[in-house]
Parts: structure tokens; sequence; C-alpha cells
């Protein structure tokens, strides 16, 4: 697999269950992935140490551990609390809207299969409430909070969707957040910009570092350092220390489950493969939860490819990373040869992120789930085709995950695929407009963090069915 | 305690050293303002101070206010890298007087080839006595401990006012070279208060360490001025200046004499 020529430096990990260090060299391939699996499976893992295998951990400053380690008491006790657990789940009916919808999308399927038969098959996590599937996390961790009896809530936000999902929930239990956000980010996700305003959250446009998620993380974790005995942190995706790998994993599941048994009634049978977009993981993880144990089921993690392989041009990290130590966690990473933190590229905000959720990284290692790199261009051939067939509007980040569902429908004509459709798109009309703009006959695309997609090249036109211009896929055939 | 490194009783007997007053622990972002001027930067420190913290500059410093965001994003911009700092200092170590730790945050240690098997190796060689990791909590210390003692090099744990008793129990236990007491709840680049409660604190840490004959107590975080260095006198062992110093250095200041002014010597 890709990542396993990028892992012959340092590393650090558990050997046989334990924290035993790794010291050094390569992460060795791992040995018995069917019992790592079942570690996974029988909820060994994490274990008390908030290992997946060699991943996870806890690596934060000394002022944090009291908060985490109250944090993992909390959600421990919560998740054991019937009148908790059925609360998380009624607001889910009735706020968010659950359980989404699961459909057959027929164009698509038509279009992508090549007369082959094959299906495309859509978890509408799109129309859960604030637009995507954020609100799932958010949800279960502000009722988290509020058993906590914090003051106050902050979260970082890429894209905007966890800001806007946190806001939400802020809103509705009356808990006071603030939601950093990298100033590259606060520019182009500007409709969720307003949208927090309005719930009543103050946004902090994040100056330092890269000025995308990673710079909102690393702020959010400093201002929960400054004040961690009154402040929850809500993190919106499967990263971080540990517990919050396992926390947002826990909410996002109900995906997983849902998707599972709507499939199972729809089609009458499981899908071969489930697709979902991988930032730091969220929407992937819960979904993927839900057929872990279905070893018949393909898992497929879609990365943002960017606009090529070289350094700074993706934010691919399991394609191209190494195991590192960001964010208190153990995971693959993108980095130099010392270990400094790449900067990372892609059209969406959402998956613009070096890192990935530790649990991602051990079903890389184990080989239960394989994880693609998908270009700008690519993903942008998928969204066209997905407006222009089905009348759905999918955000930029599972835009990823259907082009690599009809990446996979191109090798399997007659499969079916089930896509995590994680969030729409109406957030992202400022890149998409200025994609359209780009495509007059004298346009060019914008340079830099996502204005444009494939470098300057036709915008959208990177495979799209139906789209205009006819560039080749761009992602395909890269690697 | 368990027993010191070589490295780590070379970095508390310079603590104990100090005449009146605490010691102090000057901090320079290794590269910052630029790679020529670490040696003359170490020389200077090294008059006034007790014991020189080179700090590893890192991409997402967790743990730092904006001046060491600023100083590290310089030095990694002029090609810094911790193979650089270890050989640099393995040339000037022995000629300072005072002893070297090392700050650094995990993933460079992770990135040193060889792994965290060799780190002690290459500390020691590079003649560092002892290492600070910020994102290095008990829990997950045993593997870098490991390397660094084999090798005689301390690792110094840190505590925070929000420390559980039982927390700063273990770590004053394990803490080789120093306790570093951070003196509030925040990043660096800060001014702290030393109120009643936070030299209670500090004073408690204090206890824990000689209860059980650990190493000397440091306060870190925030310290600016010689008011802040007199109000710690008897209550730690020494105080960490770092922000405070990099921005003297932004003004192209005399770092000496910031030093000699935080004694109250001319001030
Ligand atoms: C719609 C949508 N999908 C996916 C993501 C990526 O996050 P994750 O990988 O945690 O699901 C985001 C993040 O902002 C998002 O808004």
């Amino acid at each position: 697999m890709s990542a396993a020529a990028g892992v012959e430096r340092g590393g650090l990990g558990a050997g046989g269950g334990g924290v035993a260090a790794m010291l050094g060299g390569a992460l060795p391939p791992c040995a018995d992935p069917a019992g790592e699996l079942g570690k996974l499976l029988s909820g060994a893992y994490p274990d008390a140490g908030g290992r997946f295998g060699p991943f996870g951990g806890r690596f934060v400053p000394e002022t944090l551990m009291g908060a985490m380690e109250r944090l993992e008491r909390a959600f421990a006790e919560a998740m054991a609390d019937a009148a908790f657990v059925q609360s998380v789940a009624a607001q889910g009916r009735a706020w968010i809207g659950r359980p989404t919808p699961v459909m057959v999308a027929e164009n698509l399927s038509r279009a992508w299969s090549g007369g082959g038969g094959g299906r495309v098959v859509l978890k509408r996590e799109d129309l859960a409430h604030t637009g995507a599937h954020k609100i799932n996390n958010a949800l279960g961790q502000a009722l988290l909070a509020r058993r906590l009896g914090v003051e106050r809530v902050i979260a970082e936000t890429g894209a905007g969707q966890h800001g806007v999902a946190t806001a939400a929930a802020c809103a509705r239990l009356g808990l006071p957040c603030r939601v950093y956000m990298g100033a590259v980010d606060v520019a182009r996700q500007a409709p969720n910009v307003q949208r927090m305003r309005w719930l009543g959250a103050e946004v902090v446009a994040v100056q330092s570092g890269d000025r995308t998620l990673r710079a909102a993380v690393d702020e959010a974790f400093r201002e929960w350092v400054r004040d961690p005995e009154r402040t929850h942190y809500i993190l919106g995706s499967a990263i971080g220390a540990h517990p919050f790998p396992l926390i947002v994993r826990t909410f996002q599941s109900v995906i997983g489950r849902e998707a599972r048994s709507q499939a199972l009634e729809l089609l009458g049978r499981l899908p071969e493969a489930a697709v979902a977009c991988v930032g730091g993981g969220s929407n992937a993880i819960g979904f993927f939860h839900g057929f872990l144990g279905d070893g018949q089921v393909e898992l497929l993690g879609a990365e943002a490819g960017g606009v090529g392989v070289g350094v700074g041009q993706h934010a691919a990290t399991i394609a191209f990373g190494r195991p590192g130590v960001l964010h208190g966690c153990h995971s693959m990473l993108l980095q130099d040869a010392h270990g400094q933190v790449q900067d990372t590229r892609s059209i969406c905000a959402g998956l613009d992120y070096p890192g990935v959720g530790p649990e991602h990284a051990f079903l890389s290692w184990i080989g239960r789930a394989r994880y693609e790199p998908v270009q700008d261009a690519e993903a942008l051939g998928a969204l066209e085709d997905c407006c222009r067939l089905e009348g759905i509007l999918p955000a930029l980040e599972p835009s990823h995950a259907l082009a690599l569902a009809r990446r996979w429908l191109g090798r399997n004509p007659s499969g079916t695929v089930l896509v995590n459709l994680c969030g729409r798109g109406d957030k992202d009309m400022p890149i998409l407009m200025r994609a359209m703009e780009a495509r007059a006959p004298d346009g060019h695309g914008a340079d830099g963090h996502g204005a444009g997609a494939g470098g300057g090249g036709p915008v959208g036109a990177g495979g799209g069915t139906v789209g205009v211009g006819g560039a080749a896929s761009a992602g395909g055939g890269q690697r | 305690m368990s027993v010191p490194s070589v490295g780590g009783e070379r970095v508390a007997r310079a603590i104990r050293s100090a005449g009146s007053g605490p010691a102090l622990v000057a901090y320079v972002t290794a590269g910052f303002p630029s790679k020529g001027a670490l040696a003359g930067l170490l020389g200077a420190c090294a008059a006034r101070a007790e014991v020189l913290e080179v700090g590893v500059p890192f991409s997402d410093p967790m743990a730092d206010g904006a001046t060491i965001q600023r100083s590290s994003r310089a030095a990694l911009a002029q090609g810094v890298t911790l193979e650089w700092i270890l050989g640099e200092l393995a040339g000037l170590t022995p000629g300072l007087s005072a002893p070297v730790v090392l700050m650094s945050y995990l993933n460079p240690l992770l990135n040193l080839p060889g792994g965290l098997g060799g780190l002690g190796a290459r500390c020691a060689a590079a003649g560092v006595s002892a290492v600070i990791v910020p994102d290095l909590p008990l829990e997950e210390h045993a593997p870098v401990r490991a390397s660094l003692s084999a090798a005689g090099v301390g690792l110094v744990q840190l505590v925070s006012p929000v420390s559980a008793p039982g927390r700063v129990a273990r770590a004053v236990r394990v803490s080789d070279g120093f306790t570093y007491a951070v003196t509030m709840t925040g990043v660096t680049g800060g001014r702290a208060g030393l109120g009643g409660e936070v030299l209670g604190y500090l004073a408690g840490v204090r206890e824990a360490a000689r209860g059980v004959g650990g190493a000397p107590v440091v306060a870190g975080f925030g310290i600016r001025g010689a008011d802040q260095v007199r109000a710690l006198a008897g209550v730690v062992d020494g105080v960490i200046v770092a922000s405070a110093l990099v921005e003297e250095l932004e003004r192209g200041g005399d770092v000496g004499a910031l030093l000699a002014g935080l004694r109250g010597a001319g001030v």
C-alpha cells in the first residue's frame, strides 16, 4: 500500500496491546490484521491509553490533562446512562431530522457504470439539520458539555459546517460559543461565517500558522489551555487526543448504523463498497463503523488530492504521509523529513488538513479500509454530475467521495456502491461561482487554497459526464 | 525519587548553585534571530544564567503564544532542523559554563534518524543535559525517558496550576533536571500574575519535590520582570525567561542586560 513507503522514520506506538514503545525505525506491517480488527470490533480498541494499535494516544500539555480525564470519565458515564443516550436519539429525530434517507441515484448509476448495471446509492446526510453530518457530533458533545457543567464552548472549523453545527447546538442548549476559523477559510466559506454569527456564536478569524483548519485547531487548543476548567472544546473531527476520536466516532456512528439497515431494506443486500471522504475522518469513521464487521463490504476513503502529488499540493495524509504526532495523537501525518508539518492544499476547506484520525490510520494499517486521493478537478466533475443528474448540490467534500465511487464503478461496472453524501454544497457557492466564471474562454482559475481547481485549468471539466469542457479525469491516473 | 541521570544532576546542581534569589534559565529559539547568532547568544546568556534552554522550532507549537510562534516560524524559514541544532551544540557545549536543556515538541524528536531509540545518545553527544517535551504528559513519557536516561540525559516533567495533587506527586518523583512548574493556565508569552494562590501552588510543588528528594522546581511562563523574580525568591529554585528574551532580541536589545535586570542588578 502507498503508505508503506513512507514510514521508515521514527515511530511510537503500542506493541502487543500495551503502550510499550516501538522505538524508532519503521512502522512494521501489521502482523495480524484479523486479530487487530477483532480488537477493534470487540471494543478492546481504543485501549486504556487511547490507542488503536500503534495509533492514537494523548499528547497534550499537562495543563489539559485534567480536562481530558474529566471528559473521558463524563463521556463513559453519559454513554452508560440510558437517559442521556435516549436524549441524543430523541433530539436526533426531532431536531436533526434523523434518520436521513438512503436512495438509489439512478441517473448517476447509468452515467457512471457505462451500461454495466452498477448502482450508486446515496446516504443523504446532506439532509441533516444545518446541512452536514457535523451536527451529529456537535449535538452529542454539546449535551456532554452541559453534563460537564462548563460555562462555555469553543470549537474549530474548516468548511464552517462544524462551526455552524456547534453554534446551532449551543444556541439550543443555551451555551455561549466561540468558533476558531482560519482566515483563509473565513474568506472562502463566507456563507457559513454569517450563519454562525446569526446563530449567536462569536467567530474568530485565525491569522496564525497556515490560516486554515490546522491553524484553527492549534488556536482552539491554545484557548482551551488558557481556560481548561470552565470550557469544553467541541472538536469537530475524529482527530486529537483520546478520548476525542472515540467520542466523535461514537456520535457519528449513527450514520453507519442507519445506512446499513436502510441499504438492506432498500437493496435486499449490502453494497459491495462504501465510500466516504476523509478530512479528519469523522463522517467516514461513523459511516465505516456500520460495515466494519461485514468483510465483503469494501471500505474506501477519499482524501483530498488537491492539484497534484507534490509537497503542498494536496491533503492526502494516508496516501502520502508517515506516522507522527499532531494535535495530541499519533497518526499518519503530512510532514517533512524533520517532523515539521507540511502545508496542504485542497479546493475544499473541510479536507484541507495535514493529519487524519488515528482510527483511519489503523484501518489503513490493518488493510480493512483503503484511502485514495481525489484531485480538485475530479471532485468538481462529480459535483457537477450530481447536480445535473440528480438535482442534488453536494458539498465539495463528499464530491471527493462521489468521484471515488465513480472510479470504483469504472473498476466494478456491475457493482453497488454506497456513498456517504455527508453535506450539501450551499456553503461552497462562492467557490463554485468563481469556478464557473473561470470557465469563460479567457478565464483562469485563481491560485491558492481552493479558489479554483486544477491550478488554472478549465474548472469543473475534470470528468463530469455532463460537464462543460472535456478535460480528462484529473485524479484517476495520477499515481 | 528515581535516580537522576548525570545530565539531570548537572542541571539540578547548576540551579542550586545560584547565589541569592532563584536561578535563571534563559530560553532561546535555536536559529533565531539567525542561525549565525546561536553561538554568541548562548555565550551571552551563559554569562548571566545558570541554565540555557534551547528551543527546537516546531510548525505547530500548541503550548506557545504569539512571540515564540514568531521566532519558531523565523527559525524554520532559515532551515533550522533538530539535526542542525544538535550539530551546533556538539561544538558549543564544551565551551559553555552553563548546562543546556533542549526544549522540543515530540514530533521533531520522533523524526530523528534512528527514531526515539537513538535520541538519548544523540543528545548526549551534543552535550545536552536534559530535555523538555511540552506535549509529553506522564502517561506517554516512558519511551522518551527510557532512551534519554540510558544515555545519561534527564527528562523534565511539567506541572500546572490545575494538575491534581496526585499528578504533581508523580511528576516530582520522576522529573530529572528540574520540575517545570507552569505559572498559569495558558500558553507562553503573557505575564504571570503572582498572587497568593499562584505562590501557594508553586510552594506546594516545591514542598512535594523536597519531600521525595526530587529535582529543583523552576517556574516558567510569563516571567518578564525583576519584581516577579523577587516575588519568587524562596518559593521556587529557579525561573525561566523565554518570550521576554525573544522579544528583547526582536528589538535588537541586549539579552545580557535583560538577564542582569531580572536579577535586580542595575534596576
Ligand atoms: C460536508 C463536510 N464533509 C466532510 C468534512 C470533513 O470532515 P470529516 O473528515 O471529519 O468528516 C467536512 C468538514 O468540514 C464537511 O463540512
